[in-house]
């Protein structure tokens, strides 16, 4: 018989227990939404991650004091007092693949604006910083190398500090006190939101020169981090060797013997965060895909069903001369055709859910083309797998058996 | 895959020439295993059919005669002996050569009707030429011939569930002839049907054989069986008799007498 008509008849069947057929179909359709969904989710918070660490800047490279990482408890307080503003100076002039570096220490403090106060953080470092971390201003400029040699009392202020303290005046040229001492505001930054990566509010800041922070708030010479622009996201991890290098000479450090300082790789921070989001996808994609073996059973089980209640039609159409292949083919194809529509109202579903549930969580839509693509082909395969004994049994029937089966 | 007997020739049935033998069988033996048990269903049949002949297989129930008409409609093969359907040793051939010489030369009619339900009577007819792989047009026109032969061309897309019994018989001949068979073997076609509906299934059945068509008829009815032109009368797995009917029954003479029931 040939192709057409095989589905015709096929086709007709499913549609005569059609309570039946989409039942069957539900185990497809949840399996094959579940695959797609938990795929386009997981491939959207990728995004979203890769997308929050590129704000931290352009190819940059974190060092940090003390025992950042290794002995995990020991972080804290900048335990070591060993990296230097020298040791900055130095990597920018001799490590070839950074083109610019500044560094930074870190302090909490209270700001004061006429009646409001806010708790945040104080960094001081040097212009540089802001070119490095590729962060622009709202208002105002930053503060100048000038003001970093004179430890002048100038700050550049974040978003979250701005909204907290001037909800609705100008904060360029204000007087506020960091502590006990007053600062000119000299600019405002750009809103850069929420960082995954570092998990803090990247706007709940206020930056100062590094000197003013070092000379009249914590009084300590040595430096708690610098951040490092290398030349291009490729040279990231050769500048990560040059400075580790360098850094060891500079401290004296014999072979064999642990850093005093950590070098973070953003774009090891983007890996590490990607091959977590991947492996969330598997996990995710494996759930789905167990369901989608569950929904084979389903379609196998009903086939079989399927078979015995139509056996003496099974027995008629091998009476008048269809071969055991017709048979099969009729029986395979009913099953392929649940499978694929299955498939195809799943895709539609999974497309759907993954629609919501970026835009409730904010995430870019990640719908990838090729899941969908695996996804139909998975349930045809999945059509003719759970299929196929169904349809070996049916053509495989004794017709004289089956002409006389009530 | 084998030659057809169907020539190009309008009427589905004539075109043939009698005293050819159609098919012959010699020393049929046919062995069941039920459990431990051998059942011995068959204890060498021998019998040749020619062109043209109408046959009525009789005999009770575990006879024989059931064995004889599936092994006949190649629905079974033989444990030994020959059966040649055309001159073809039908023991030779695999099951896809046997699913086609149950599809172009042997028609079947059932007791049962053993029509498809929710599909129409022409789609009921059409079926074989969808497995003898025929054009589209080719299958319409063949199935609306089939239904005029037997009277239902009005009927084409009845379901099986808005006919009568006896026009639910009547498609299922259409359907056995469709494809243009060598032969039509029926089992038990007046089984499930009143008195004058089975006369007029016999009616059908002997204008087709007075056209030329083979009829080989499994009844218990005698006088069923007397709407043949010979009688072959089985018991414990032989031919017990084998002889002409002296004066068959003609069923458009008979039914002229019946009165006709109204409900």
């Amino acid at each position: 018989m040939d192709l057409l008509s095989t589905l015709q008849i096929a086709l007709r069947a499913l549609l005569r227990n059609k309570m039946r057929s989409i039942l069957t179909m539900l185990g497809i359709i949840i399996g094959v939404g579940a695959v797609i969904a938990m795929i386009g989710i997981g491939q959207g918070a990728d995004q979203t991650v890769q997308k929050q660490i590129a704000t931290l800047g352009s190819n940059m490279l974190f060092i940090s004091s003390g025992s950042a990482t290794g002995g995990g408890l020991r972080m804290g307080n900048g335990s070591t007092k060993t990296l230097l503003e020298a040791d900055i100076v130095a990597i920018t002039r001799e490590c070839p693949a950074v083109v610019a570096a500044a560094p930074g220490v870190q302090t909490s403090a209270q700001i004061v604006y006429e009646g409001d106060n806010w708790g945040t953080r104080v960094v001081g470092t040097t212009p540089e910083y802001f070119d490095i971390r590729t962060w622009d201003f709202a208002s105002g400029t930053s503060f100048t190398r000038d003001d970093v040699t004179n430890a002048a009392n100038v700050a550049v202020i974040g978003e979250t500090v701005r909204k907290n303290l001037f909800p609705s005046t100008e904060a360029v040229g204000k007087k506020i006190r960091i502590g006990n001492l007053p600062f000119l505001v000299v600019g405002v930054l750009i809103a850069k939101g929420q960082s995954a990566a570092l998990s803090e509010d990247q706007d709940d800041t206020i930056i100062a020169p590094l000197t003013t922070v070092q000379k009249k708030m914590t009084g300590q010479p040595w430096l708690r981090f610098a951040m490092v622009s290398a030349s291009s996201r490729s040279s990231s991890y050769v500048a990560q060797q040059q400075i580790k290098a360098l850094l060891r000479d500079r401290h004296r450090i014999r072979a064999g013997q642990p850093d005093d300082f950590a070098v973070r790789n953003l774009a090891d921070i983007a890996d590490v965060a990607s091959e977590a989001s991947k492996v969330m996808t598997v996990l995710l994609g494996s759930i789905g895909g167990v369901s989608l073996f569950v929904g084979g059973l389903g379609i196998m089980n009903i086939m079989l069903v399927s078979v015995t209640e139509r056996t003496r039609e099974i027995g008629i159409r091998i009476a008048i001369g269809a071969t055991e292949g017709d048979v099969q083919k009729q029986f395979l194809l009913e099953a392929i055709a649940i499978s694929l529509l299955g498939g195809v109202i799943g895709i539609l579903t999974g497309v759907g859910a993954s629609f919501i549930i970026s835009s409730t969580a904010g995430w870019p839509i990640a719908v990838s083309t090729t899941a969908i693509l695996i996804a139909a082909l998975v349930s045809i395969a999945i059509g003719i797998f759970f299929g196929y004994y169904p349809a070996q049994k049916a053509a495989r029937l004794d017709p004289i058996e089956a002409l006389r089966y009530e | 895959m084998m030659e057809t007997s169907v020539d190009a020739v309008a009427s589905p049935v004539s075109g043939r020439h009698a005293n050819e033998s159609v098919l012959r069988v010699e020393e049929l033996h046919k062995y069941y295993q039920m459990g431990d048990n051998k059942v011995h269903a068959l204890r060498g049949v021998n019998v040749e059919i020619n062109r043209g002949e109408f046959v009525a297989i009789m005999g009770a129930s575990g006879s024989g005669k059931s064995t004889f008409m599936n092994i006949l409609g190649c629905l079974d093969k033989p444990s030994a002996g020959r059966y040649l359907l055309e001159g073809i040793d039908v023991a030779g051939l695999d099951k896809t050569q046997l699913a086609g010489i149950r599809n172009r030369k042997i028609g079947f009619v059932f007791q049962g009707f053993n029509l498809l339900s929710r599909t129409t009577a022409l789609e009921n007819t059409e079926l074989p030429t969808l497995y003898a792989r025929l054009d589209k047009e080719e299958r319409r026109a063949r199935a609306l011939e089939s239904l005029r032969l037997v009277g239902l061309a009005e009927r084409t897309d009845h379901f099986p569930s808005q006919l009568s019994g006896g026009q639910q018989q009547r498609v299922a001949i259409a359907r056995a002839l469709v494809n243009r068979p060598s032969i039509l073997l029926a089992d038990e076609p007046t089984g499930n049907l009143d008195s004058r509906t089975s006369v007029e299934v016999m009616e059908i059945f002997q204008t087709l054989n007075d056209q030329g068509l083979t009829i080989i008829l499994v009844t218990h009815e005698t006088d069923i069986a007397n709407f043949a032109r010979r009688s072959i009368v089985f018991r414990d797995g032989t031919i017990r008799r084998d002889e002409m009917i002296p004066r068959r029954s003609v069923a458009a003479e008979l039914i002229k007498t019946m009165p006709t029931l109204e409900d």
